[in-house]
């Protein structure tokens, strides 16, 4: 029987009594939003906090999806289901709900929230991919008030972000600009899975030349998932298969896949390339039919 | 610590450690043996309950985290000894052979019908995409879900026209 070793539980009802308990309790405090990520590391003892902070009566304040300022926002409490459903994100960014059919199973969906996916930032997490192509910030809250971090600064990896002690994630912002696709590919072993590779990209049209372009991997990279060299490689460039064989060649040769049960490093590196490559037609074919 | 669920409709209450698994909590703290207890790893989800009405896997969710939310159990599907129209149709279309998903099986399918009346075959196939069904008898677990759509709305076939 897997079961979490000891600890001490408290519930927070508001934003404001979770940074309170974090900073009471001390660093060996963690918050546990949906659960899925952290239970099994719990189970596994690869994470052993002290105290146990659940944040699900924030589900109502910070489970959330609306447009404001030219930006999506995303309350942190969101689930997956509500993501994956949510026909606004679909709208302004189908990588998204591309990324979420492929997140874990419905019952996982229904507990595992945005929040929790981007703070654990595991490495082969899907939704860090999607909100760096993306080119989205995080708000983190604590006492001292809020902070916007992009999502270079955010996802430090592996499991290690931004997100300091007594501090959370409380929201999302996805700014919404014209002319703009964007599109997620990833081969998994079986459904659910984690990916053995996958790709985010996101375009941004001016006229006939990309403007503006997000390329992000998950899983074979130990931390960060943006690939730069490849975004810029796209920029001023009209949207071609020849520039997609490009940037997907530098995504590709800048990653660091490493050999695992899930397949060897040659392998994975090869994925990268051609999800990229794919990934990239999805969203011009977006952005040009948006 | 005392932990007080609400379980189909009625408020039990145990002491057991913050660490405990709602699972656990449910079949050795209240004796509800009815959900199953299988990978331990959030992937078979023969753990399946149903939390404020959604299918949930009931293994990875700590039952200190299920207070305040209404959780229905296999325990919780017939009502005043009528089998729910769910398990019937399991029981018409032989929905299982060994039956230990068949309590999350027939949870998740309850959801469904209870948001989608009228699912297709392909729903139906998605809703029950988290759950395993080692005796891989998914052909006639999606005929029982379609076999209690069908009666629920009243547009039941006769057994004649079914065969035809």
């Amino acid at each position: 029987m897997q079961v979490p070793a000891p600890f001490e539980y408290a519930r927070a009802s508001s934003v404001d009594e979770a940074i309170e308990l974090l900073e009471r309790l001390g660093p060996d405090s963690r918050l546990v939003a949906g659960g899925h990520s952290l239970l099994p590391m719990m189970k596994l003892r690869l994470a052993t906090p002290e105290h146990l902070i659940d944040i699900n009566p924030l589900a109502g304040e910070l489970g959330y999806i609306g447009e404001q300022g030219g930006e999506v926002r995303i309350g942190a409490m969101t689930r997956h289901r509500e993501v994956l459903e949510s026909d606004l994100l679909a709208r302004h960014f189908p990588i998204m709900r591309d990324a979420e059919h492929t997140i874990a199973d419905p019952p996982v969906r229904n507990r595992g929230t945005i929040g929790g996916a981007l703070c654990q930032a595991d490495p082969s997490e899907d939704l860090s991919a999607v909100c760096a192509a993306l080119k989205a910030n995080v708000v983190i809250r604590g006492r001292g008030g809020e902070r916007v971090v992009d999502m270079v600064a955010f996802h430090r990896g592996p499991y290690e972000t931004a997100v300091g002690d007594a501090e959370m994630l409380v929201e999302v912002r996805v700014p919404v600009r014209a002319h703009g696709g964007s599109a997620y590919e990833k081969v998994e072993r079986r459904a659910g899975d984690w990916a053995v590779a996958a790709a985010g990209a996101a375009l941004w049209l001016d006229g006939a030349d990309v403007a503006d372009a997000g390329i992000a991997l998950s899983a074979v990279n130990p931390s960060g998932v943006r690939c730069e060299r490849a975004e810029q490689a796209l920029i001023g460039r009209p949207p071609s298969e020849e520039a997609f064989a490009e940037a997907a060649r530098l995504a590709a040769e800048d990653c660091e896949p490493i050999a695992d049960q899930r397949g060897s490093a040659e392998y994975k590196r090869h994925l990268a390339q051609e999800l990229t490559h794919r990934a990239l037609r999805r969203a011009a074919e977006r952005a040009l039919a948006s | 610590m005392q932990i007080t669920l609400t379980i189909n409709g009625e408020t039990r209450s145990a002491e057991a450690e913050p660490r405990t698994l709602l699972v656990h909590f449910l079949r050795d703290h209240l004796d509800l043996t009815g959900t199953h207890w299988g990978c331990d790893t959030s992937n078979c989800g023969a753990c399946v309950v149903l939390v404020d009405g959604e299918p949930v896997k009931s293994c990875t969710m700590l039952a200190a985290m299920a207070e305040g939310h209404e959780i229905t159990t296999v325990e919780g599907l017939a009502r005043d000894g009528e089998l729910d129209p769910v398990q019937q149709g399991f029981f018409e279309e032989h929905g299982l052979q060994c039956g230990f998903c068949t309590p999350g099986m027939m949870l998740t399918a309850r959801a469904l019908l209870n948001e989608n009346p009228d699912p297709s075959e392909e729903e139906i196939r998605v809703a029950i995409s988290g759950q395993i069904c080692r005796c891989t008898g998914y052909t006639n677990i999606v005929k029982a879900v379609r076999w209690a759509a069908e009666h629920e709305a009243g547009t039941a076939t006769t057994g004649e026209e079914a065969i035809a």
